[in-house]
Order: C-alpha cells, then sequence, then structure tokens
C-alpha cells in the first residue's frame, strides 16, 4: 500500500521520516500494516489473538532502530492497537513511534496505542513518540496512549513524549516497574490550544534497590484548553525518585498538577516539584526590548520551553 | 542625540500620596559620548534608564532621539528605533540558550561563530556558552555577561547599561571593567551606563549625577570626577594627570 501526500507529511512530522527509515520498520496506516521491514537482529510479527505487532529484539544488539509511526486519514476511524517489545539483555537501541492524525471529516478520529515494553538486563531503550493532528473537519482528533514498561536489574530507559499541536482530547497512562540498578527517565512536553483536553498519569514503581527514576513534564495550556498531570513514584527499597511539573498558563487554560510520592523505605529518597505560572513579565519585557513584538516573544518564550 | 525635555515620573506611595522619583529633568546626550550616571540609592537613575527604554511609562514631558520623540512608543518600536538596554537583574529563560538569545538579539540567523566573537568580547569562553540554557544554571557574573553580549549584538546607536557591577563578584567585576574598556573603544554608538564604581566613571567621556529625581550635576569627566571622589582622590588624579603629560 502507498502512502498518499497527507500521510506522508504526516509522518514527517510525527517520525521525521522523508523516506523509508533506515532498521526495522512497521508503518501503519488507517487501521493496517502499509509497510514493514525486519532486521537481522530485530523482528516484527503480527499477533493473532488482537491487533498489532510484537517487536522482538535480540540480546546484544546495538544501535539499532525501530520505527513504528501510525497515520489515521480516514475520518471517523477508531484504531486500537497492541505493541510489544522484546528488548533482549544488553541491547542498545532506539524506538521511534508516534501518531499522527489528519481529520477533515465531520466525524471522529481514535487512535489507543499499547505499548509494552519487557526490557531485559543492562539494556538500553531510547523510546521517542510524537503525537500530531490536523485536518480543518468538525471530528475530534483523540489520542490515548498506553505505555507499560518492565525494567530488569541495570536497564536505562529514556522517553520523550511529545505533543505539541493539534490532538484534541488525549488520555496519557503510562506504568513502569524497575528492577535493582534500573534507570528511567521521562520527559514530556505538551502544548494544548482551543478547548484540547490532555490527561496524563504516570505511575513508577520503584521496587530494585538503586533504582532510580526521573519523570519531567513541560506544558504549556493556552486559550481555553485543560490538562491534567498525575504523577506518583513509589519507593519499596533504597531507590531515588524526582518527579518535576512545570506548566506555563495562558488565556482561560485550566491546569491541575498532582504529584504523589509513596515511601515504604526508610532509604527511598522521593523528590517533587511543580509549577504552574503565567510567562514572567520580565522575560516579555527582554524579548522586547531586543526589537520583538509581544507576541513574538510569547511564541519565543514558548518554544524554548517546550524545546 | 538623546534629548530628555522636562521629564517627570510620579507613583502612588504607601500613604496614598504621590511622589516624583523623577521631578522635571532635563538631559542631553550627545552621540557617540560614553556617559556614566550615577548618584546615591534612591535617586532615580535606574528608573529614568527605564523610562528611556519604555519599560517605565512617564508621567509627563518629552524622550526624544534623533529628533523623533519617542516618549509614546512602546518597547519594541524604541528598540527598533535603536534603543538597547542591559538589564540590572538578567532574566531567566528556560530552554533558550545563548545562541538563541543572541541571534533575537541580532534580529537575524547569526553564525555560530559571529555568536562566539560576542560572548568572546565580554570576556567568556565561547564555546562553553552558547548551546547553554540561560537559566539559573549561569553564574549571576555569567548572566551579566551574557545580558550585555545581547546589547552587543544589537549594535544599535544607543546602549544602555543599568548598574551592569550589581550582583557580581570581585572577579568577575575585573573582567567586566575590561569589557566596558574594550567597549569604549570599538562601540560607535552612544553608551550610557549607571554605575557607582570608579572604575567605570574613569572610562566616561562625562559623567552625570543623580540626586532626587533632577541633574544635580553634568560635565566631563574630568571636571565631575574629582568632586565625587572629594579631595584626596582628586589630588591623586591630578598628579596622575601630570604624571601621564611628562
Amino acid at each position: 500500500m502507498a502512502l498518499d501526500a497527507i500521510q506522508k507529511n504526516i509522518l514527517h512530522e510525527v517520525a521525521d521520516l522523508d523516506g523509508i527509515p533506515q532498521g526495522a520498520y512497521n508503518i501503519r496506516a488507517n487501521g493496517s500494516s502499509a509497510a514493514r521491514s525486519t532486521t537481522a537482529n530485530i523482528d516484527i510479527v503480527t499477533k493473532e489473538d488482537k491487533p498489532g505487532i510484537d517487536i522482538i529484539i535480540k540480546p546484544g544488539t546495538k544501535g539499532e532502530s525501530v520505527h513504528i509511526p501510525v497515520v489515521l486519514t480516514e475520518s471517523g476511524l477508531k484504531d486500537m492497537v497492541y505493541n510489544d517489545f522484546y528488548v533482549g539483555d544488553d541491547a542498545d537501541v532506539t524506538i521511534v513511534a508516534g501518531c499522527g492524525i489528519s481529520n477533515c471529516g465531520d466525524q471522529d478520529s481514535q487512535h489507543d496505542g499499547i505499548h509494552t515494553f519487557h526490557v531485559g538486563k543492562n539494556a538500553k531503550v531510547k523510546y521517542v513518540e510524537k503525537h500530531y493532528g490536523e485536518g480543518d473537519g468538525k471530528g475530534s482528533r483523540i489520542l490515548n496512549p498506553v505505555t507499560n514498561v518492565y525494567q530488569e536489574e541495570g536497564s536505562y530507559v529514556e522517553m520523550e513524549m511529545v505533543q505539541i499541536k493539534g490532538v484534541d482530547s488525549t488520555l496519557r497512562t503510562n506504568y513502569a516497574e524497575l528492577a535493582d540498578g534500573a534507570t528511567l527517565l521521562i520527559h514530556e512536553a505538551l502544548m494544548t490550544h482551543g478547548t484540547q483536553q490532555a490527561t496524563s498519569d504516570y505511575k513508577v514503581v520503584l521496587n530494585g534497590e538503586e533504582s532510580s527514576a526521573d519523570v519531567v513534564s513541560r506544558s504549556v495550556a493556552k486559550d481555553e484548553s485543560e490538562q491534567i498531570f498525575e504523577v506518583s513514584i513509589e519507593g519499596n527499597t533504597a531507590c531515588h525518585g524526582h518527579a518535576a511539573c512545570d506548566a506555563i498558563i495562558m488565556g482561560n487554560a485550566h491546569v491541575v498538577a498532582i504529584p504523589k510520592l509513596d515511601a515504604k523505605d526508610v532509604d527511598a529518597a522521593l523528590i517533587h516539584e511543580a509549577a504552574i505560572g503565567k510567562i514572567a513579565g520580565d522575560q516579555l519585557i527582554k524579548l522586547m526590548s531586543l526589537g520583538l513584538t509581544e507576541e513574538e516573544a510569547e511564541e519565543q518564550i514558548v518554544a524554548g520551553f517546550l524545546r | 542625540m538623546l534629548e530628555i525635555k522636562n521629564l517627570t515620573y510620579r507613583v502612588d506611595d504607601e500613604n496614598d500620596t504621590q511622589k516624583e522619583i523623577i521631578d522635571n529633568l532635563n538631559l542631553t546626550v550627545e552621540d557617540g559620548k560614553f556617559i556614566v550616571i550615577t548618584g546615591p540609592n534612591g535617586g532615580g537613575k535606574s528608573t529614568l534608564a527605564k523610562l528611556i527604554m519604555g519599560v517605565n511609562q512617564l508621567t509627563s514631558g518629552q524622550i526624544i532621539l534623533d529628533g523623533e520623540d519617542i516618549s509614546e512608543l512602546n518597547i519594541t518600536e524604541r528598540a527598533k528605533r535603536g534603543v538597547s538596554f542591559a538589564f540590572q537583574a538578567p532574566v531567566h529563560f528556560k530552554g533558550i540558550r545563548v545562541i538563541d538569545l543572541l541571534r533575537l538579539a541580532a534580529g537575524k540567523n547569526i553564525s555560530v561563530a559571529a555568536a562566539c566573537e560576542y560572548l568572546s568580547k565580554v570576556g567568556l569562553c565561547a564555546k562553553d556558552y552558547v548551546e547553554r540554557e540561560v537559566n539559573s544554571s549561569l553564574s549571576g557574573g555569567e548572566l551579566k555577561r551574557i545580558e550585555i553580549a545581547t546589547v552587543l549584538a544589537r549594535g544599535t546607536k544607543l546602549s544602555i547599561f543599568d548598574e551592569p557591577e550589581a550582583g557580581i563578584d570581585l572577579w568577575s567585576f575585573q573582567n567586566l571593567i575590561k569589557v566596558f574598556e574594550n567597549m569604549r573603544k570599538t562601540v560607535n554608538g552612544t553608551i550610557i551606563v549607571i554605575s557607582h564604581q570608579e572604575r567605570i566613571l574613569n572610562i566616561a567621556d562625562e559623567i552625570v549625577v543623580i540626586e532626587n529625581g533632577q541633574v544635580k550635576k553634568q560635565g566631563p569627566k574630568e571636571e565631575i570626577l574629582p568632586e565625587l571622589l572629594g579631595t584626596s582622590a582628586a589630588a591623586n588624579i591630578a598628579c596622575e594627570k601630570l604624571g601621564g603629560d611628562q
């Protein structure tokens, strides 16, 4: 199945892809697989019991990447997919997911991706997920991603979740469990505008000694949009957990930050920081004194904040 | 030329009575001069500087830049007409890098090499800084020098520096003096520095003393500085001058 121009543009937005990616990939378009490639070390297998794929990465695989972008261009499509990643011990890979919806119709388009990661001992994973919506139809663009991460001893997972534009409604649910010496870094960048709604719910369970997690969210809420950021870190042994939510609120937006720390061991060191506020007046004044208009200054501040 | 005519800036104080921070002030600054404004704390120096940039809105009077009355213009419009301002307390920006700020200041997508040039001029080892975020991980002295670099990158006809020495340590200060001495030689436009520091006063062409919202004294450095420093210091400067002449 060939991709059309709109689909190609969405692929560019969500996965920085302007051609066929290097390494393994599976491109899903309007509810079915449009293209797939595997490598000697990375296999992609279609699930038989439900929609979705298993991505199997052999132990010791180094420096390879997997792209699994999803594009929706049919109005009214409701797509749900289960993608399970099995990352072998000592592997070091980059996984690029991402979903883009172009909805020019009047019916809602929705994609719910459920991604589960089984990360082997001392494996290293960088996961990048971008969300993007476009189209001028009345139909909503809805994305409800779920990630479940199970990290074995000494593994390292870095997750970058970006949703900057055009998604009307999002419920993001992330769960992670870490064994001894495992490290998890999550960086979320979110911007909502219009009447969009976005909820992020992170739960990290630190079961392993010297495991550590850092969950950082930077968000900008404009117009009448609404954001809820909920993060919970549970420390069951000697571990380190840090959560930070930093939000810029503009217009008539509504932002809620709910951090929760749950320590069950005297050596669990857990920290949270949350800050919500408007753009500082002195930041605007400084940029205006460089010759920017107030609107240009705002744009620069927001773009930098979400970088 | 910058002409300030009958400038007044009035605020309500805590007793709901009005107070003149700047009181019918008149000042003319010739093109290409290096002017240092000094005077007691609370005398109105920083307020005057902010009124020139448009950060504060004047109550009455006129600010005229090269014949154009800029009193009613906003900050952006004044910046576009050639006014630059280095703030006393530089602002932090999460996510905006030093290179981004210098590009915004220059008004174009300057190369990393060009950005490094500005940083070198303020005594920062450029490659260590250009990619760093302008956030609280930078020290007060570093932020201050980046702030000054943004003004250099603009290269406008009028540059105002509000207490560049405030909030930096002694070591950084030594370097800062060099920055201003260098600027004295290389910048073509008019420079106004608000300062209490003798070594900055010493670089000036002209010194303006502001007290109680008015210009108390204005004149060449040679005339004003000895008065400010008192007799013994004045005598030293006189001796140095004699030594220099020989």
